[in-house]
């Protein structure tokens, strides 16, 4: 069973009076015990995804259609309270910046204590004594001497591994980490991502690792979702993606990836950018910049199919049986 | 060589202690050197705080350099008298991260890059303006930017206009540190591509910082790799990422991701981060996070030195094990 379903979410962002869809129809399952990328370039809509999942969206965007359901169980509808109890004992969640997350007045220990007191009701004893085995799951040397130190003491990835013991305190079903290691360095990164993976498949945990950086897909998430301006494009076991990327974006995204272990003629690159919010095309998202475009991409936007592997799913008109008819019919 | 370093050092005063702070030397970058020919890219890579920039503050003297050469030119610019500097300054330019902070937010693009010109004396009257638009073409920008502010530019087309502000200079060498680090992948292709035409078509030599090795290995000829304020290896990009000789090399090659789910990260055998440059390990300063550490290591400083065509700074550099994932 799924830890998590998002079914056929679209999230509508007010913008000065004007509706834009910020999420158009995303859907995804994630597994116990399974890696889910979602992978895009900045301002497609990965934070978004996140925030309607946590329920924690602007007061500009809602949730206008589909749903988000954790262990069988509906989100969308659940009031304030209900998520604040869920965000902290079900779901855990790890940012990029992990200020985000910490208080500054008060020590590590304190905080780590609290969600354990607060949700599981342990005694301020023994949330003492399992604040410190957390802070030693996640590798904090000295972790009982360091119970008493504050945010600020800490190392950027010291910092970040706090958060994570913060975030599985609870025991959660699924961990959503929105770009949990892109202001480090590469040495801590991989020790966080290893840090990660051992702990998802321990407590056998879903996780959503959000990314923009598809090299760390490749060695950390069991399947991946690839967006474009608020579209899930494709969606794939991680295996296939790198071998048969199917949509035009994410061919052209894997081949303007530099390689360190390999040498390459010259870096495909994509013309233009991402437009902004208001400015996305109402059919097809990525027809401005694709190669193939066709008069029906302009008119509607392309259905998903799996065209290929089971699981394998493209959102492009190029991969729709006589999809470049479709507009005449 | 058109740029030479030689044992440069920058010492940074800061303040720090209780109750009354006192002022210690930081000793941001120590002894380094390496040399750039015309046409060529020297990537500098290393974690954060290591000295790169650092080291590309100091060849352009926007910090001093407490010892050391930085010859540029056939002439040593760390001790020129900064007006007999300004005339050499356009043969020298850098671009930054952020492109933003080295433009005035109310100058439009087709201003600033006059003024660029006029300020260094490289051309009067009509041919400022020609200068400007051939460089915007250059870089891939429409005529109509010069009547524009950045902020009306996405961010690599800011990259593009910070190239371009450089390139009316007609450079011999630019400084990039970390020129594509803030661009989403499909910007930061244009951006290397670009500066790849410059490179090959113009001539143009780069020193080149980045922390991602893969950018790299695709832009550089040549590579030193810095610790702590020190290179500790230094040669040819291929041969040193193919197969890194220092141990520090090794992790930061083993820790770069690579977008191919085929092929399996070793595991990881180092913890720890880098320790501070206030108070750097005696020795070798990698020894307190190196797995190959022995007693020498943690007395004698090994100095950088030729191994397996390229130059290592390691005791052990010959008796290391065969590197695991060499190709
Ligand atoms: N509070 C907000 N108000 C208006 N637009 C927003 C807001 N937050 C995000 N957006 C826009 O929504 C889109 C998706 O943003 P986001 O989910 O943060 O992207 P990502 O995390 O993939 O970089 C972008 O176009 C962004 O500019
Ligand atoms: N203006 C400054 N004053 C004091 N210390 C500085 C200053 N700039 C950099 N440093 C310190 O010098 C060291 C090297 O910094 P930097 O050259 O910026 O490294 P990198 O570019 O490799 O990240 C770091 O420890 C940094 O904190
Ligand atoms: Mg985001
Ligand atoms: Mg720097």
């Amino acid at each position: 069973m799924s830890v998590l379903d998002v079914d056929n979410l679209r999230t509508t962002l007010n913008l000065n009076g004007r509706a834009c869809h910020v999420l158009r129809d995303v859907s995804f399952r994630v597994a116990e015990g399974e890696t889910l990328a979602i992978v895009g370039e900045s301002g497609c809509g990965k934070s978004m995804l996140a925030m309607s999942i946590m329920g924690l969206l602007p007061s500009v965007a809602r949730i206008t259609q589909g749903h988000v359901v954790l262990d069988g169980h509906a989100l969308e509808k659940e009031p304030e309270r209900a998520m604040e109890k869920i965000r902290g004992a079900r779901i855990g969640m790890v940012f990029q910046e992990p200020m985000t997350a910490l208080n500054p007045v008060f020590t590590v220990g304190a905080q780590i204590s609290e969600p354990l007191r607060d949700h599981l009701g342990l005694s301020r004893r023994d949330a003492r004594e399992a604040a410190i085995e957390l802070m030693e799951k996640v590798r904090i040397p000295s972790a009982a001497s360091r119970y008493t130190s504050y945010p600020h003491e800490f190392s950027g990835g010291m910092r970040q591994r706090v958060v994570i013991a913060l975030a599985i305190a609870c025991g959660p079903r699924l961990l959503i980490a929105d770009e949990p290691t892109t202001a480090l360095d590469v040495t801590v990164q991989r020790q966080l991502l290893d840090l990660l993976d051992h702990l998802q498949d321990e407590g056998r945990m879903g996780m959503l690792l959000i990314t923009h950086n598809l090299a760390i897909v490749a060695g950390h998430a069991d399947r991946v979702v690839v967006m474009y301006g608020g579209d899930v494009v494709e969606s794939a076991t991680v295996r296939d993606l790198f071998r048969n990327p199917a949509h035009p974006y994410a061919r052209a995204l894997l081949a303007s990836l530099p390689r360190v272990d390999r040498d390459l003629s010259e870096l495909a690159s994509i013309p233009g950018r991402v437009p902004p919010l208001a400015g996305l095309p109402d059919g097809c998202r990525f027809k401005d910049r694709c190669p193939h475009a066709m008069d029906i991409c302009e008119q509607m936007p392309p259905p998903t199919e799996m065209p290929g592997e089971a699981g394998h799913n493209v959102r492009c008109w190029l991969h729709v049986e006589g999809g470049e008819h479709a507009a005449d019919g | 060589m058109l740029l030479t370093v030689d044992a440069l050092r920058v010492i940074y005063p800061i303040k720090r202690g209780w109750p009354v702070p006192g002022t210690h030397r930081l000793t941001a970058v120590d002894g380094v050197g390496f040399s750039v020919d015309t046409g060529e890219a020297l990537g500098i890579v290393g974690e954060s705080g290591c000295g790169k920039s650092t080291v590309a503050r100091a060849i352009l003297r926007l910090v001093e350099p407490s010892a050391g050469k930085v010859v540029f030119a056939g002439v040593d610019i760390a001790r020129l008298p900064l007006r007999r500097m300004r005339h050499l300054r356009p043969k020298l330019q850098m671009i930054f991260q952020d492109p933003a902070a080295s433009l005035s937010p109310r100058m439009r693009i087709g201003a600033a890059l006059a003024e660029a010109i006029r300020v260094h004396d490289i051309a009067k009257g009509n041919a400022i303006n020609d200068l400007v638009r051939n460089a915007l073409d250059e870089v891939g920008l429409p005529p109509n930017s010069v009547d524009r502010y950045p902020h009306e530019f996405s961010g690599g087309q800011k990259q593009r206009i910070g190239i371009a502000r450089a390139l009316v200079l007609s450079p011999d060498l630019i400084i990039a540190d970390e020129p594509v680090s803030a661009l989403d992948v499909s910007v930061q292709a244009q951006i290397l591509n670009l500066m790849a035409r410059l490179k090959a078509e113009r001539g143009i030599a780069f020193v080149f910082i980045s922390h991602d090795l893969g950018v790299v290995r695709h832009f550089c000829e040549r590579t030193s790799v810095m610790y702590l304020g020190q290179v500790i290896e230094s040669g040819a990009t291929r041969a040193i990422f193919d197969a890194p000789a220092h141990p520090y090399t090794r992790l930061l090659r083993s820790v770069s991701p690579v977008p191919d789910p085929e092929r399996t990260a070793a595991p990881l055998v180092f913890e720890g981060e880098p320790p501070s440059p206030l108070d750097p390990p005696g020795g070798c300063r990698f020894h307190p996070r190196c797995p190959f550490v022995t007693g020498v290591c943690r007395t004698t400083m090994p100095d950088l030195r030729p191994v397996a065509a390229r130059q290592v700074a390691c005791h052990h550099a010959e008796s290391l094990p065969a590197n695991e994932d060499a190709p």
